[in-house]
Order: C-alpha cells, then sequence, then structure tokens
C-alpha cells in the first residue's frame, strides 16, 4: 500500500451529549480509493464531518499529508485540497450550475479544459449550465455536486453515500466518472451503502460499527469473502444480485 | 483559455432561469385595486406616490436585516439602533449646515445632503461592527440569547443616544430643493417622495448588481441558502458575515436619514417604532430575500397609504392582515430561499 494521504488515530467525536466516534483509527493511502462502510447510524457521515472539520473531534489526531488538522477550521481544511460532497449533496439551490461551478473553483473562474473534461463525465452540467441547480433532478444534483467538488484538481475527495436515491442508468454513469476520476490518482474517500458500488471501485475499504472501525483491508478481498460481508455488513454480496 | 470559452453556447442551453414574476405582479394588481376604491385619480396618485416612497425608506431599512437574517440566521433586535442612529449622524450635520440650506440652490442642499448621508451610513456601520463583534459574536447558533442581547442592546444605546443627543426630540430642517410639492395633471406630489423612490430604486439596482454580478455577491447568496457548505468550499463564511452586517447596518442607518428627514424629525425611538413594520417586510419577502425584501417593503408601503386614506382606524392591523394573507399563500414568503 502506497504511504497515506490521510490518517485518523484514536478519533473520538462527540455530537451535544452524544459520543458518537470511538476511537476511530484508519488511513486513506494516497491515490487510491477507499470505501467507508457500515451500516445506519455506523458513525461514517460524522466520520467525513470530523475529517472536514464541521465537528471538532474530542480526542485523537487526523493527519493530512503528515500535518495536523485535528483542531483545523473548515475553509483551512478546504484550502488544504479537500473536497467534500455531503450526503444532502449540499447544493446552491438558488444559483445555476454555472454559478455553482463558479463558486467552487476558489483560484478563479474554472479553466475550460477542466470544465471540458468534466462535461464528458457529467454532459447534463452542459445541457443545464445556465439553470437554477434547485430545478434539476435528483441525479443531477448529485453530478453537479461532484462537479463542483472536482472543478479543480483536488488532493483528496471525501464524497458521502454518492448513490443514494438514484436510479441504477445513473448509478452507473456515476461508477464511469468515479473510474474516470481514479485515473487521475485523485485519493478519493466514499461512505456508501450499496455493496455493488463500493465493490466495483473501492481499492481498500474499511468498515465501521458503532462509531468504531472493526475491519480495514483490501476491498477485493472483503468482496470475495461472503462469511466476511455477513459478519460485518449483515448482507453478503451474494443476496445484492 | 477562460470559462467562456467553454461555456455552453447559449442557444443549446434547454433550461433557464425562470423568474418568478407573480409576487413582482401583486404590487400593480394593489395599486390597480384601491383605485376604485379611492375614487378620486389625483388622490389615487398622490397615495400611490407616497407609498412607494414609504416602501423604498423600509425596504433601506430592512434589506441588512434579510441578509443578516439569512446568512447567519441571527436574530437581530437591535436593527432599529442603526436606524435611530442614522438619522441623528444625519440630523447632526445637516443642523450645522442649516445657512446652506438656507441658500436656496440646489449645489448647496447637496453639499449638506450628500455629507449627512454618510455621517449617516458610516456611524450606522461603525455601530453595526461593534455590535457584531461585542455582542452578537458570543451567541452564535442560539436564538433566544441573540433576542434578549440585541434587545437589551437596543435598550441601553437608545439611552446612550439621549446621552449624547439630549433627550428631546430635534426638529429635523429638509434642505429647500427637495421641500414642497408639484403638480402632475391634477395630483400633488412631494418632491421629497420622489428623491426617496430615486434613491431606493438606485440601492436596490446596487445591491442587485453586487449580489448578482460579483464573486462577493455570490458568495453571499450561496451562503444565505448553506453557509456550512460555502466554508467547506474554503471560504471563511464570518468574515463575510460581518462585511455583510455592517453593510445592512450602513444601509438601515441611510434608511433612518431618509425617514428623519421625511418626517422632519428625528428621536430616539425612531427605530424601535419602526421595526415592527421592518420585520413584517423582511417574513413577508422570505428570510434572506432582498428581491423579497424588495417587493415586500412596497406592498406594505402601498398598504399602509391607502388603508390610513380609506379606513384610518385599520391601518395599524393593515400590514398583519396582508402579512397573514400572503403566508397562507406562500408560507415561506413571497421568494422563499432553499435554506440547507
Amino acid at each position: 500500500m502506497p504511504e497515506p494521504l490521510l490518517s485518523l488515530r484514536g478519533v473520538n467525536t462527540h455530537i451535544a451529549q452524544y459520543h458518537i466516534l470511538h476511537g476511530v483509527d484508519f488511513e486513506v493511502p494516497r491515490g487510491s480509493l477507499t470505501m467507508l462502510l457500515g451500516r445506519n447510524g455506523a458513525g461514517k457521515t460524522t466520520c467525513l464531518r470530523t475529517i472536514m472539520g464541521l465537528w471538532r473531534a474530542s480526542a485523537g489526531s487526523i493527519r493530512m499529508d503528515g500535518r495536523d488538522i485535528t483542531r483545523a477550521a473548515t475553509p483551512e481544511v478546504a484550502q488544504l485540497g479537500v473536497a467534500y460532497v455531503p450526503e444532502n449533496m449540499g447544493i446552491f439551490a438558488g444559483l445555476t450550475v454555472q454559478e455553482n461551478l463558479r463558486l467552487a473553483a476558489r483560484a478563479g473562474e474554472p479553466e475550460a479544459k477542466r470544465l471540458e473534461w468534466i462535461f464528458g463525465l457529467f454532459p447534463a452540467m452542459k445541457t443545464f449550465w445556465n439553470a437554477l441547480a434547485g430545478n434539476l433532478s435528483g441525479g443531477q444534483k448529485q453530478m453537479l455536486a461532484i462537479a463542483r467538488a472536482i472543478v479543480e484538481p483536488r488532493r483528496l475527495l471525501l464524497v458521502d453515500e454518492p448513490t443514494k436515491g438514484l436510479a441504477p442508468a445513473i448509478i452507473a454513469n456515476m461508477v464511469e466518472a468515479f473510474r474516470e476520476l481514479k485515473r487521475t490518482d485523485t485519493t478519493i474517500l466514499v461512505v456508501e451503502q450499496n455493496f455493488n458500488f463500493a465493490r466495483s471501485l473501492g481499492d481498500a475499504v474499511a468498515v465501521m460499527d458503532s462509531g468504531r472501525i472493526v475491519h480495514t483491508g483490501r476491498m477485493d478481498a472483503l468482496a470475495a469473502d461472503g462469511a466476511l460481508q455477513t459478519r460485518l455488513l449483515g448482507l453478503s454480496l451474494d443476496s445484492h444480485q | 483559455m477562460t470559462m467562456q470559452a467553454a461555456a455552453p453556447d447559449a442557444n443549446r442551453i434547454i433550461a433557464r432561469i425562470a423568474v418568478d414574476w407573480i409576487p413582482l405582479a401583486l404590487v400593480p394588481v394593489l395599486a390597480l385595486a384601491a383605485l376604485p376604491l379611492v375614487g378620486s385619480a389625483p388622490t389615487w396618485v398622490t397615495l400611490t406616490v407616497a407609498g412607494l416612497a414609504m416602501g423604498m425608506m423600509i425596504f433601506m431599512m430592512a434589506s441588512g436585516l434579510t441578509l443578516v437574517f439569512g446568512l447567519m440566521d441571527v436574530m437581530n433586535f437591535a436593527h432599529g439602533i442603526f436606524i435611530s442612529v442614522g438619522a441623528y449622524g444625519a440630523a447632526t450635520v445637516l443642523t450645522r449646515m442649516r445657512p446652506q440650506m438656507e441658500a436656496g440652490s440646489l449645489a448647496a442642499d447637496l453639499s449638506a445632503m450628500i455629507p449627512a448621508v454618510l455621517a449617516a451610513i458610516a456611524l450606522a456601520g461603525l455601530l453595526g461592527w461593534f455590535f457584531e463583534r461585542v455582542l452578537i459574536r458570543p451567541v452564535y447558533g442560539d436564538h433566544l440569547k441573540q433576542i434578549l442581547i440585541t434587545m437589551g442592546g437596543l435598550i441601553v444605546f437608545e439611552q446612550l443616544i439621549h446621552v449624547v443627543w439630549g433627550a428631546d426630540m430635534i426638529p429635523l430642517p429638509r434642505p429647500s430643493a427637495i421641500t414642497g410639492a408639484f403638480i402632475l395633471g391634477e395630483a400633488a406630489i412631494e418632491r421629497y417622495r420622489v428623491l426617496a423612490v430615486i434613491v431606493g430604486l438606485a440601492v436596490f439596482a446596487a445591491m442587485w448588481l453586487l449580489l448578482n454580478r460579483t464573486r462577493i455577491g455570490l458568495l453571499v447568496r450561496a451562503g444565505v441558502e448553506n453557509p456550512e457548505m460555502v466554508e467547506s468550499l474554503g471560504y471563511r463564511i464570518r468574515r463575510l458575515f460581518v462585511g455583510v452586517f455592517v453593510a445592512g447596518s450602513g444601509l438601515a442607518g441611510l434608511g433612518g436619514a431618509m425617514w428623519a428627514m421625511y418626517q422632519e424629525q428625528v428621536t430616539a425611538q425612531m427605530g424601535m417604532q419602526v421595526l415592527v413594520v421592518i420585520f413584517i417586510v423582511v417574513i413577508i419577502g422570505g428570510l434572506g430575500s432582498v428581491g423579497g425584501c424588495f417587493v415586500g417593503a412596497m406592498l406594505v408601503g402601498l398598504m399602509a397609504n391607502y388603508t390610513g386614506y380609506l379606513a384610518p382606524k385599520l391601518a395599524l392591523g393593515s400590514n398583519i392582515l396582508l402579512m397573514v394573507l400572503i403566508l397562507l399563500w406562500r408560507p415561506r414568503g413571497l421568494y422563499a430561499i432553499g435554506k440547507a
């Protein structure tokens, strides 16, 4: 495995009086796509939000490329090259597709070449360039959320449940988009519940349960081990097919 | 290469932004509905211009508050003090420049009015910066504390106005060039009301351009919808908020100066007195919506003037009734912002 770009050591997170993460330890290898799996309420979203600085870790450390970002504010984390696609997509419904993308390009206007690449991944972004983002379909909103995250080259993408509520054809489009992203050597951490999606893209995997990491390893190894899937996730790949 | 080079051909764009004209159409609908009730066309013209002028002044006072509400979810009940302080700032300058204003020339009037308005904006903006830093920053995210501390701040600063400027009402001289009325057909129209409409439209146009044609405006609009996501894109929303708060306070000061010249007097309570109407406008327009605030202010201004003429006893309740009707139709206001 290559050297990790992101590493979490003993991370604890409290939200009000609730103790959500209990000493989370895992690494995201550089240039790989790591899947963070687990049942509902396992703490996956909290984990991403803690990395992003949206919730503060009460103990432990988070390091990005060797730099401690445990106490870093969200804009600081983003400025290190971390892009975040939340579960609700976080698109600005009252802004157009164009404005959503312009806002995400912190260096100024997005580069034409980069935009053409994005339009190749998600043609709907070109079609609906001047449409209000709030008027897009669910799948198009998800495409916009991801397009916004990659409008400039990023060092790390954090994506929370990109296939949630999407039709199979759109999910197939997402798979292709993530494959293309992998070809650019972007480091990606995806929270996912769709095991087929996870299996088709993941290089590495971490599985969470009750706020703890209960398994880390290679995705293909987990995909090949039905008994392990059943133990960790409550379902085996066979039951998904 | 720039983004323009890659931007899709305008002819190929399928979906375009649909502007919601219905709330805006309510303004002429309300005005035309009042015409048969008022009966006399000249009276109707006078009332309509008065209503629009009042609406524009309310818009200036309310626009900052709606952005502060929308951007950081702050309930600022102290907004009225920026109006009062702006009015006192303008009054101080105008009182000292009384000899110039009595010269009777437009140039002399402007040489008094422009510094007065600038003083109002600067004083209210400075006070806004102080409020944000000292009173509001410690209570982000806690509405109850925001209401209590901003109400407390309003009361304390009203008393401080008495200390600095005295407890008595200050009569405010209005420059001669904008005093009196002119006759249009058979309708008498006050010059000052026309000026208020022009200034209000200019402020709205400037805000529209700022919000829709600049990167700062893009950030403000995005921040009103989802501040957390703006931070996740790498922008420091707090800095933006301070800027919006100061600008909103300055606008309230401008509105206060215009309102004081309209009433030709200044009191420490004037901001507090107009605060209820401002909240009605902000709610009618949709929290965080400058366009909604603009339309809401015009509706409130017209409604207050028509009912004040037709049924004076109903004048106070008419705007509450307007708010109820609009919220029954659109529960989140005329131009609801899709907040995350």
